[in-house]
């Protein structure tokens, strides 16, 4: 899965900051505290955990790592572990708009490329890299289980489905 | 074969998702109905039924509840896979987000079947979002109408069910990584046996079903299992949702009796090949089906026609790729997606996925060598069957088969540095690629 990238914090040793402490706001507290009510064990709550807190800052940051994990009697290093195991959570900040453009077979056939492509040729980023305004992150994600519209561009928690060059033009205006 | 609705009987109305839509179709009677049997009684119909699973496998699903042993000492499980990360699969997408109470009620019958303790899961990938909070709402509603909670019917059962949303890893998928992954870890398969069945999720014996497989349950209840095997032939029956994508002119979800021709659901119901070509080639069942030739596709899209003709019905994924898809590039693009996925526990698979891709790239750009077909051919040979799970085998499927079908393509682009004239290479060679 995925390896590290070279500018992640944690490949830097990075450790998580004291002086920045995080911690859930009400509301995501509230919703966690009802997790752990779901599961046999306070471990399973690790995934949706991890979600409220990518929700909440855009990110999975050190300093959440080690918080998730006193939530959870975790050691950091489990929970990291989870963390870089799986795609979705963004183990470094990304844009407001986070698109994923899918070039599964479905999606490459139908030239979804030439989305990411240009995508990558007009924000000039480099897969997983964030305009410096902060808007956009770019990068390819494999299949979305949603073939039947390829190509399909994710942008956050939405699928753009029918995709195009001119499509995604006309998106890109429109997230502001 | 003209198609039918049964799963889908509901998708087309207003709201289909809401609870008083589907209560106006008959809804939730099969599993009142269901709770007033026994045990045992639901797992014979559903063994009559001869229903197998849609998650890919096929397995005999009677059978499958059957194996739950009575007096376990942890409680028993039912686990959701709605994962739906095969390439060329969004079928249960449809269910889950247009009818979904379908889904909730033949859970209630499977846990009832299976006695399951009173909480299960519906794994579902994280991209699914949208999925995910109509499944939430279905699961409210279901509860504030007393259908999910304690005393389900007056039966004396109490059951509920949690979303559990994946991250973003195709081998959660995988039912052994999905328990792992339910439990709070990194997706990675268990070795087998002990089998989910005798020891699963949270040390219990679990069932880890499709959604698919778990929407047909109720019609078996309601229409008995004669009605279900009327659908289809012996060994492959029931409605059956086929998703077609690729170079199609109408792609999409359809629903058919078990085992429509592979050829009449592409001309006839798919209306053809975009631009009137010619096909190439045929993916009948998710990216890890080898690939049929145009000459292969006239048959039965069922577990067994299938099976036969070398390939695999697995998720139903078809995936038709037209005379100027360069096959190479194709192949190309899905070993990137198995070296992606695969997990790494295991050497083979780790390794032998990357330099399939890398070779596979190679050829693409234009360097590769004369052996390096049959260079593929050993190195899928050192995958498949030296893997832990099932992701080594399905990751060699379309190498091996485009390999022996397409050899003349390959060695194309040895001998002249680029792909077939009128096939295309849709990337550019000079983009950032992702490291994975
Ligand atoms: C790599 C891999 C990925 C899989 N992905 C899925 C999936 O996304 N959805 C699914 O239902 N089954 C998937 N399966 C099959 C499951 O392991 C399991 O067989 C299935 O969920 C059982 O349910 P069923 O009998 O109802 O099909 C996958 C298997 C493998 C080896
Ligand atoms: S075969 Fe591949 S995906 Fe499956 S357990 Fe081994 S490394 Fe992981
Ligand atoms: S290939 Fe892009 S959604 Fe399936």
């Amino acid at each position: 899965m995925a390896d590290l990238h070279p500018d992640n914090p944690y490949a830097k040793d990075r450790f998580a900051d004291p002086s920045k402490k995080v911690e859930f706001s009400p509301e995501a507290k509230k919703k966690f505290d009802w997790i752990l009510t779901r599961y046999p064990t306070k471990e399973a709550a690790l995934l949706p955990a991890l979600h409220l807190a990518q929700e909440q800052w855009g990110w999975i940051s050190p300093e959440t790592v080690h918080y998730v994990s006193e939530l959870l009697d975790l050691s950091p290093a489990t929970v990291f572990g989870v963390v870089s195991f799986y795609n979705m959570y963004n183990q470094k900040p990304v844009g407001k708009y986070h698109l994923q453009v899918c070039t599964n077979l479905s999606c490459m056939v139908t030239r979804a490329y030439d989305i990411y492509e240009h995508l990558c040729e007009k924000l000039d980023l480099k897969p997983g890299e964030t305009t410096p305004d902060g808007r956009f992150t770019v990068g390819e994600v494999e299949c979305l289980g949603s073939c039947n519209t390829a190509p399909v561009v994710q942008v956050n928690n939405d699928y753009h489905e029918n995709m195009s060059v001119e499509k995604i033009e006309q998106l890109l205006t429109n997230l502001k | 074969m003209e198609p039918i609705k049964v799963l889908t009987a509901n998708v087309d109305k207003p709201n289909s998702k809401s609870i008083e839509v589907y209560l106006e179709g008959g809804g939730y009677e099969a599993a009142r109905k269901a709770l007033q049997m026994k045990p045992e009684e639901i797992v014979q119909l559903v063994k009559d039924s001869e229903l197998r699973g849609r998650g890919g496998a096929g397995f005999p699903t009677g059978n499958k509840w059957g194996f739950v042993p009575k007096n376990a000492p942890k409680p028993t499980y039912l686990l959701c896979n709605a994962d739906e990360a095969e390439p060329g699969t969004f079928k249960d997408r449809v269910i889950i987000e247009k009818d979904p109470h379908l889904l909730l009620e033949g859970m209630i019958i499977a846990a009832y079947a299976i006695a399951s303790n009173p909480m299960a899961y519906i794994y579902i990938r994280g991209e699914f979002h949208y999925g995910s909070t109509v499944l939430n709402k279905a699961i409210e509603e279901a509860q504030a109408k007393g259908f999910l909670g304690k005393n389900i019917f007056g039966s004396g059962f109490d059951f509920d069910i949690t979303v559990h949303r994946g991250a973003g890893a195709y081998i959660c998928g995988e039912e052994t990584g999905l328990i792992e992954s339910v439990e709070g870890h990194r997706g990675q398969p268990r070795v087998k046996p002990p089998f989910p069945a005798v020891v699963g999720v949270f040390g219990g014996p679990t069932v880890v079903q499709n959604v698919e497989t778990l929407s047909c349950v109720p019609f078996i209840i309601s229409k008995g299992p004669d009605w279900f095997k009327s659908f289809g032939t012996p060994k492959n029956t029931g409605p059956k949702l086929y998703c077609v994508s690729g170079r199609v002119k109408k792609p999409g979800v359809y629903e058919f009796p078990m085992g429509v021709n592979l050829k009449e659901l592409i001309y006839d119901h798919c209306g053809g090949i975009v631009g009137d070509r010619k096909l190439k080639a045929v993916i009948p069942g998710g990216a890890s089906a080898p690939m049929l030739k145009p000459d292969e596709i006239d048959l039965p899209l069922n577990f067994d026609a299938v099976m036969k003709a070398g390939s695999m019905l697995g998720s139903a994924g078809v995936i038709v790729l037209d005379e100027t898809v360069c096959i190479v590039d194709a192949v190309w693009r899905l070993s990137k997606f198995f070296a992606h996925e695969s997990c790494g526990q295991c050497t083979p698979c780790r390794e032998g996925t990357n330099w399939m891709e890398s070779i596979l790239d190679r050829l693409e750009r234009g360097e590769g060598r004369q052996q390096d077909a049959d260079l593929l051919l050993d190195m899928a040979d050192n995958i498949g069957g030296k893997s832990l799970c099932a992701l080594g085998d399905a990751a060699i499927g379309p190498v091996i088969s485009s390999v022996k079908k397409f050899r003349d393509e390959y060695l194309y682009h040895v001998t002249n540095k680029s792909c077939m004239p009128g096939t295309t290479r849709y990337r550019r060679l000079d983009m950032p690629v992702a490291a994975h």
